[in-house]
């Protein structure tokens, strides 16, 4: 298992190198210039001389090569500078924001698990009942509905429900505060975000699970089982569900590696200073160094996801063996 | 819907007598304490540098906790001629035939490390602006160009002696990002001001979470008696505007400093009554639609003419001001300013003649003495809302009654300002939004790329350089309204060098119990809380 873990980090190493080599370039290809956003940006003028210290101070005055192998360096020893739009540094920019992300994921997927596990098995062993129509239905709505509608029209009805129960408007605060400094405060403006990014996670979920759970109810081992005289819920939990499972945690593992840096709208929505909203500021503003370290880390994230994923797989699955 | 459209006329009648009845707020005792919260409608400033940056979100983020040598009268904030001393005892009466003004400082002013600020302090943080030092850049050096030096011959004075005389020195020297810095610190690390706040304004700094919220809270020891009346401040960024209408809907904010458009007014308005106030004003911002000259046909002054003469200025802007932040017909210089055209002499200008049929008549035959009947062209536009989409729209139809068949190409900041400094559009939308309203210098925007780096129309005149100049050192009042007509004429209507669209309308809404503040037509302007207090 060790020798296995081993090897996957080591095999990430060239996937993390490509996708740095990719990024690096592909932010030189888009036209403009971080200093021009940065100093005219409001139509004022911007003098040849501003520029150019402008781009003497972020290090753009210096080749692409000398660019790259210092990012690379930096890369390697952990240090991925400092943003060129708020010369702070990157790891500080990322740091303030990644407990936002990872408390709406972790919060998303467990509202999704919660949803999706149960009603897509229900769904599954009550194939074209009524039930399984109104659970497909459900799932069907979560996928086509965009999270960042659903977060508009939450934020809406609670405002006019709060209107009407208590005659003013109310809405969870549009200021952040962490989960340790007021946790009633901290979960109002959270829960909103989770439960409507995890609707969507769910369907997704749901479905998946539904069509495994259909599968494996007609392998020959549930049979097998079934014949021995098992009791069902044995079969369900013991059998069934948890073969079924391989497919939906593969899922779950990279909705959630997406879920890190993609809730883009969503974080706009609600207000949330996450790694999404991050993501298209460094895109926009062209800051180079803070995209870069961005897209490394959503690479990290994925590369680890799909680590932990296949360890789950050999707990699973006991027909997996590593090495 | 004609009881909706009753129930907006009640709201809007309900909020403007609101603001009425705001009107004699300053007649009312302010009361003391509370904390405003108010909403900054940008993601994170690139710095906290007022010196270094031109967004506004670093100034509403960072204005509370600064002083500035002079301002614009918070009482009257809309004056564009009316300036008090901040830092200064009195307003200087210029010496020298007005190349000398010399500034008296205020005794016992502190930083908010307790140290004394001192004339230089004022000196070095103005010598830093109007020629910084090598390696550091001064976003506002452009407009300083007629300070020769600055000097402190004493811990109390400080003296600006200019190249030449001119009225556009004093609306620059109230520059709101002009913070008077710590001398040691700027000496020591330029920098230093980028990621930290020390100034001697009426809030002292209390946190920055980067992208999220910047909070401060009263200085006891503020210069101006009595004030601030806040014990504190939290200004939350969000740059979603649906964000922040429903953030004062449910009283998680009291306002946003920089503007909305007439549809969330009136969302507020029907949902809350008179709990919020409107206040309104022209915007010294405007959108420019530059042909770029360096391309066919736009080298043909009879082209650019036909462009203007298409545009029924008149009645595109009251129609474009029930859904855009636009409102008012104007020329080169800020509607509400002395040196501004009359309609009478707008009139006179092509492009804003009230014969519309007549215009665009003359318009098809000038195309078609260029060659350039049904001519297709790209119009470059930046990728933002109000006004620009709204702008670009509305041109495109009105060029499209002249047989002009123009596509919209929306750009991300970023690749727009790209475009227009390598010159590959044909058109663009252009714009010009100043902070005080000084149109000696802001119609500086028109003069050729040589004198003025962010003119993007690929002409060089040196007649209008010439006109400009004349204009920029005239003293007398009368005659430099004359000169500033014709560099204006000259502009607009001999060379069509670019073309208007109505100027912007500034709304702001807000709580009713946040009292004291008087809209400005800037959003850069009157933004240090100090006279702002809460009648809760």
């Amino acid at each position: 298992m060790h020798r296995y873990i081993l090897n996957r980090l080591l095999l990430s190493i060239p996937t993390l190198i490509g996708a740095a080599a990719l990024v690096f370039l592909l932010m030189r290809l888009i036209p403009g210039d971080i200093c021009m956003v940065r100093l005219g940006g409001s139509g004022g003028t911007v003098s040849a001389s501003a520029l150019a210290a402008c781009h003497a101070q972020i290090g753009l005055e210096r080749s692409l090569p000398l660019q790259f192998l210092d990012f690379i360096g930096g890369f390697a020893i952990g240090d991925f500078g400092t943003s060129m739009w708020s010369g702070k540094p990157v790891v500080q920019e990322i740091a303030s924001r990644l407990p936002v992300s990872l408390e709406i994921a972790l919060l998303a997927t467990i509202v999704a698990v919660a949803i999706a596990i149960p009603l897509g098995t229900i769904s599954a062993l009550k194939q074209n009942s009524w039930l399984d129509h109104v659970v497909r239905t459900v799932a069907i709505a979560g996928i086509a509905t965009p999270s960042f509608w659903l977060g508009i029209l939450s934020i809406l009805i609670v405002l006019d429900v709060s209107h009407y129960l208590l005659g003013s408007p109310w809405m969870p605060s549009i200021d952040y505060v962490p989960l340790w400094d007021d946790p009633w405060g901290n979960l109002s403006i959270v829960i909103l975000p989770a439960i409507t990014i995890g609707y969507r996670y769910s369907a997704v979920t749901m479905r998946m699970t539904r069509s495994a759970m259909l599968e494996v109810l007609r392998e020959d081992y549930i049979r097998t089982a079934r014949a021995k005289g098992l009791v069902e819920q044995l079969i369900i939990n013991r059998h069934a569900l948890k073969n079924a499972m391989l497919p939906v945690v593969t899922l779950i593992g990279m909705e959630f590696a997406f879920l890190i840096g993609g809730l883009v709208v969503t974080e706009q929505v609600f207000n949330l200073n996450g790694i999404g909203r991050l993501f298209v500021l460094a895109v926009q503003n062209q800051d180079y160094t803070l995209t870069q370290a961005l897209v490394m880390l959503t690479v990290a994230v994925f590369v680890v996801t799909n680590l932990v994923v296949d360890v789950l797989y050999a707990w699973l699955d006991p027909r997996i063996r590593f090495g | 819907m004609k009881t909706h459209l009753r129930g907006l006329a009640a709201g809007l009648s309900m909020a403007v007598a609101a603001a009425l009845a705001a009107t004699p707020a300053s007649a009312q005792t302010p009361k003391r304490g509370g904390t405003l919260t108010y909403m900054i409608p940008a993601d994170a400033p690139p710095s906290l540098d007022g010196h270094k940056e031109n967004t506004f979100a670093t100034l509403h983020a960072t204005a509370p906790f600064y002083s500035t040598l002079i301002a614009i009268n918070p009482e009257n904030p809309s004056s564009s001629t009316d300036f008090v001393c901040d830092l200064c005892t009195e307003m200087p009466k210029p010496t020298d035939d007005g190349k000398t003004y010399t500034f008296k400082i205020r005794k016992g002013v502190k930083f908010h490390d307790g140290t004394p600020l001192t004339a230089a302090d004022v000196a070095r943080t103005w010598q830093y602006i109007v020629n910084p030092p090598k390696g550091v850049s001064s976003a506002r050096e452009a407009y300083m160009v007629m300070v020769d030096k600055v000097e402190n011959p004493d811990d109390e004075t400080v003296v600006f002696k200019l190249k030449f005389a001119t009225s556009a020195f004093v609306p620059a020297l109230a520059d709101p990002f002009a913070y008077i810095y710590k001398k040691d610190i700027l000496e020591k690390d330029p920098a230093w001001y980028e990621k930290n706040v020390l100034g001697s304004g009426p809030f002292k700094f209390s946190s920055y979470e980067i992208g999220q919220s910047i909070k401060g809270v009263r200085n006891p020891d503020y210069y101006h008696e009595g004030q601030p009346y806040l014990d504190g401040f939290n200004a939350i960024f969000a740059a979603k505007q649906s964000v922040r209408v429903d953030a004062i809907r449910a009283d998680r904010a009291a306002t946003e400093f920089r503007g909305m458009p007439p549809s969330a007014r009136d969302e507020l308005v029907k949902e809350l009554g008179d709990k919020v106030t409107v206040q309104t004003s022209d915007w010294n911002c405007v959108n420019l639609l530059t042909p770029n000259q360096k391309k066919k046909p736009f080298d043909d002054v009879r082209v650019r003419r036909a462009l203007a003469l298409a545009i029924d200025q008149w009645k595109g802007a009251p129609a474009l001001s029930k859904i855009a932040t636009v409102h008012t017909v104007g020329g080169l210089v800020f509607p509400g300013s002395p040196l501004a055209a009359t309609k009478e002499e707008l009139t006179k200008m092509a492009g804003f003649g009230t014969d519309i049929e007549k215009a665009r008549a003359e318009a098809r035959k000038l195309l078609k003495e260029a060659g350039a009947e049904g001519l297709k062209f790209e119009l470059m536009n930046r990728n933002v809302d109000q006004p620009y989409k709204f702008i670009a729209t509305w041109a495109i139809d009105e060029w499209s009654k002249i047989g002009l068949k123009v596509t919209q190409r929306v750009l991300p900041t970023g690749p727009f300002y790209e475009g227009l400094r390598a010159g590959t559009f044909e058109v663009a939308v252009e714009f010009n939004c100043q902070n005080l309203v000084n149109p000696l210098l802001d119609v500086a925007k028109v003069l050729p790329r040589s004198v003025y780096p962010e003119n993007y129309g690929g002409y060089e005149d040196p007649k209008l350089i010439e006109l400009y100049n004349a204009m920029l050192r005239e003293p007398d009042p009368a005659r430099q309204r004359e000169k500033m007509r014709a560099f204006e004429t000259y502009a607009l209507d001999t060379q069509v060098d670019t073309i208007m669209t109505p100027w912007w309308s500034r709304i702001i809404v807000h709580r009713s119990y946040m009292k004291g503040w008087k809209i400005s037509p800037s959003h850069y302007l009157n933004l240090n809380l100090a006279n702002v207090w809460l009648d809760k």
